[in-house]
């Protein structure tokens, strides 16, 4: 019988081994939400320049095809005096189940929301057809196909993570159908192809300007890095962190590493602790951060957490509670800004939800006013007139600030840098 | 000397987890692999108490206890009993275990659903003591004195009760047992709700400690509870405990001297070493079972 266990247990480590990830995996779709969701923060300012150069280019090219039309964009006209008699059918997809609802939900609100105010306007009209990838990535291709070939769309929304959307992507590429992602912020998404789009910033987008704000803000000098390393978003973010942190001349004290899917992190943090730094870096997905968090502060590190996208998200403060306060993280989208369009968007979306809207939602709202912008300016519901005009697109004001797309078809615009105080986001100054 | 702390905690939890194994195991010779299912059903069960009826924590734990003990003896009643006769009732009780065991998960998908769960962050009692350096908080040090206290309770049961002592008397053997009028039958039951009683417990404080609840926190553990076993003895409840401890410690150690990525192969490679230098465990005999 000790030779069975025995046996057995040997049999037991070698399926674990080669199902390690299985746990982390019937996870990641809610990891991957928040990671990919949270779009935290700020552009280098050469890259921004370089974008502007570059698409002022492009823009040129785009207004061949389209009479004209986008250089009035590019000039930051409204174009509201075109008219189409037909609504503009677009097709719209986020994760309405599953792992990432919670994100997808509230950008199905935003966008509804959206286009209810276009509608109001009249010229031209939106007609939304909505559908759930479940946050399944064959789902995602589905919908897609069922919106291109049905339902003929002229122009796609979501869906929300980068898992699916890396699946459903090459569908609209191929069928040459404009897609805009408003949550997506791993790396290659606009790389599947000319016709993708995304107005949500990534991660190497942000993390810089958090680290050089966090730096300035605190008087940083020594840091401690913590990444979970069998997570190819968290160790992409590790990877931002480390170059920022090397560029803002910071000493690293230690850099220590978890699982994705573990539980226990005191022994990398009391290592943390032994070593005294100033700050803790972290790139970990919500699910461990708030985790991390709690057993931090109780083992006495009291040091600010400066964190990646994983932790942009309000949950985490749910979640933490105390622990969170003062954790530094950066985002999209400032929920405290109080301009006219923000206050508006802020108690238009609350008056239809019966919550406060979210960076999610911002990003999904956001993304029906861009498409508007496009749609109006090629005066045309042609998918190929769309894409055109959607690259031209600069320097549009929206609720994120002065939006452009780069000449990758990447979001490009400022991004906030965020502190937690009492219990909610706020500016770090 | 923190690491100390942190070892002796994370091992206290595998040590109560592997201590109902162990129980099952020695007294009945069989390998009850529902009991990771038990583990998580435990934790759910201390979690729907604590916070979906808004209970007390002790109540949260001894509700999961209470869940858990029942649990055992429907696992008992199902997996094990009907295939008691049958001449290879060893293994198929494994493989039945191991159908239940997937069952459980599943009823627990259905009913809890695949995210996360979590106490609200004030569920907890605040503070923390600090000792010769090393901190720990008060919920740390009560999950600490509970799982000891389990533990040392059930060595001390196994050893001076009534029960404990047809137990050792049904893993010496099983027909003498029945022979000098001992009712295998309801100690065989008793057995089993106190293995998935421990199992439930070591689910909920697991809980409590990380605050992380969900379906498939029991696979991890599976198998670390296995390795303490065999580590330390099988069969043998001292053993657990001190496999247990044993086996956060180097965790722990692992993580802390030589990286994370490393920690399960380096616990494993030291299962593997005990098993080629000492196949009977650290505190197990061989041919002599002991409970």
């Amino acid at each position: 019988m000790v030779r069975l266990v025995a046996l057995l247990a040997s049999l037991m480590l070698l399926v674990a081994a080669c199902g390690g990830d299985q746990p982390d995996d019937a996870t990641a779709p809610a990891d991957e939400a928040t990671e990919d969701a949270a779009a935290p923060a700020d552009e280098a300012t050469e890259d921004a320049g370089a974008a502007t150069d570059d698409d002022s280019g492009a823009t040129e090219d785009a207004a061949e095809p389209t009479d004209g039309a986008t250089e009035d964009v590019a000039a930051g006209d409204e174009g509201g005096d075109c008219t189409l008699d037909e609504p503009v059918p677009v097709g719209v997809v986020f994760s309405q189940t599953a792992g990432a609802a919670v994100y997808g939900v509230s950008q199905t609100a935003a966008v509804e929301l959206a286009a209810e105010e276009l509608n109001a306007e009249g010229g031209v009209t939106y007609d939304l057809i909505i559908e759930d990838d479940a946050t399944d990535p064959a789902q995602g291709i589905t919908a897609y196909e069922r919106l291109i070939e049905q339902e003929q769309v002229s122009i796609l929304i979501g869906p929300t993570l980068s898992n699916v959307f890396f699946s459903a992507g090459p569908v609209a590429q191929e069928f040459g159908v404009p897609a805009l992602g408003v949550s997506t912020t791993a790396d290659g998404i606009t790389e599947i192809g000319d016709y993708i789009f995304r107005d949500s910033l990534t991660e190497a987008q942000v993390i810089p300007n958090t680290v050089a704000e966090a730096t300035e803000s605190l008087g940083l000098e020594r840091v401690a890095l913590l990444y979970s390393d069998n997570d190819a978003f968290t160790v992409s973010g590790f990877e931002i962190f480390e170059q920022a942190v090397e560029e803002q001349g910071l000493e690293v004290t230690s850099t220590e590493t978890f699982a994705t899917g573990d539980t226990d992190f005191s022994a990398q943090l009391t290592a943390v602790a032994n070593n005294e730094p100033d700050a803790l870096f972290v790139s970990a997905l919500a699910e461990e951060a708030a985790l991390l968090l709690t057993q931090a502060r109780d083992l006495g590190l009291d040091v600010p957490v400066v964190g990646g996208n994983g932790f942009n998200s309000p949950a985490i403060i749910d979640q933490a509670g105390e622990a969170a306060e003062g954790v530094i993280v950066g985002a999209a989208w400032n929920a405290a800004a109080d301009d006219e369009a923000n206050e508006a968007f802020k108690s238009a979306y609350e008056e239809a939800t019966g919550r406060a809207p979210d960076q999610f939602a911002a990003q999904a709202y956001t993304g029906m006013k861009l498409i508007a912008r496009a749609v109006e300016s090629a005066c045309s519901a042609d998918r190929d007139a769309i894409r055109d005009a959607m690259e031209g697109l600069q320097g549009v004001d929206t609720i994120l600030g002065e939006f452009s797309f780069t000449d990758g078809r990447d979001a490009d615009h400022t991004g906030v840098t965020q502190v937690v105080e009492d219990g909610s986001f706020a500016l770090l100054d | 000397m923190q690491q100390v702390v942190n070892g002796v905690f994370l091992g206290s939890i595998y040590a109560l987890f592997a201590m109902g194994y162990t129980l099952v195991f020695g007294v009945l010779h069989q390998l009850n692999l529902a009991h990771q299912a038990v583990f998580m059903l435990g934790a759910f069960a201390g979690w729907f108490i604590g916070v979906t009826l808004g209970m007390p924590l002790w109540a949260a734990v001894i509700g999961a206890i209470a869940a858990g003990a029942l649990l055992g003896l429907g696992i008992e009643r199902v997996a094990f009993a009907p295939l008691r006769n049958r001449p290879d009732s060893h293994f198929a009780g494994l493989i039945s275990s191991i159908a239940l065991s997937i069952i459980l998960v599943a009823v627990g998908l259905g009913v809890f659903g695949p995210d996360t769960v979590r106490f609200p962050p004030d569920a907890f009692p605040g503070g923390r003591l600090v000792v010769a350096g090393a901190s720990i908080s008060v919920l740390q040090l009560a999950i600490l004195i509970v799982a000891v206290g389990l533990m040392l309770g059930l060595d001390w049961m196994v050893r001076s009760t009534r029960l404990g002592r047809a137990m050792r008397a049904i893993a010496e053997n099983d027909r003498a047992a029945r022979l000098l009028g001992v009712d295998v039958e309801r100690v065989t039951m008793a057995t089993y709700m106190l293995s998935s009683a421990l199992g439930a417990a070591a689910g909920v404080l697991f809980a409590l400690a990380f605050n992380s609840i969900r379906v498939e926190m029991g696979l991890g553990i599976e198998l670390k509870g296995l390795a303490v076993i065999i580590v330390g003895g099988l069969g043998s409840v001292p053993g657990a405990m001190i496999g247990g401890i044993l086996l956060g410690l180097v965790e722990v150690g692992t993580v802390a001297f030589i990286g994370s990525s490393w920690r399960d192969a380096i616990a494993f490679t030291l299962l593997f070493a005990v098993l080629l230098l000492r196949p009977q465990g650290l505190l197990g005999r061989v041919r002599v079972r002991e409970v």
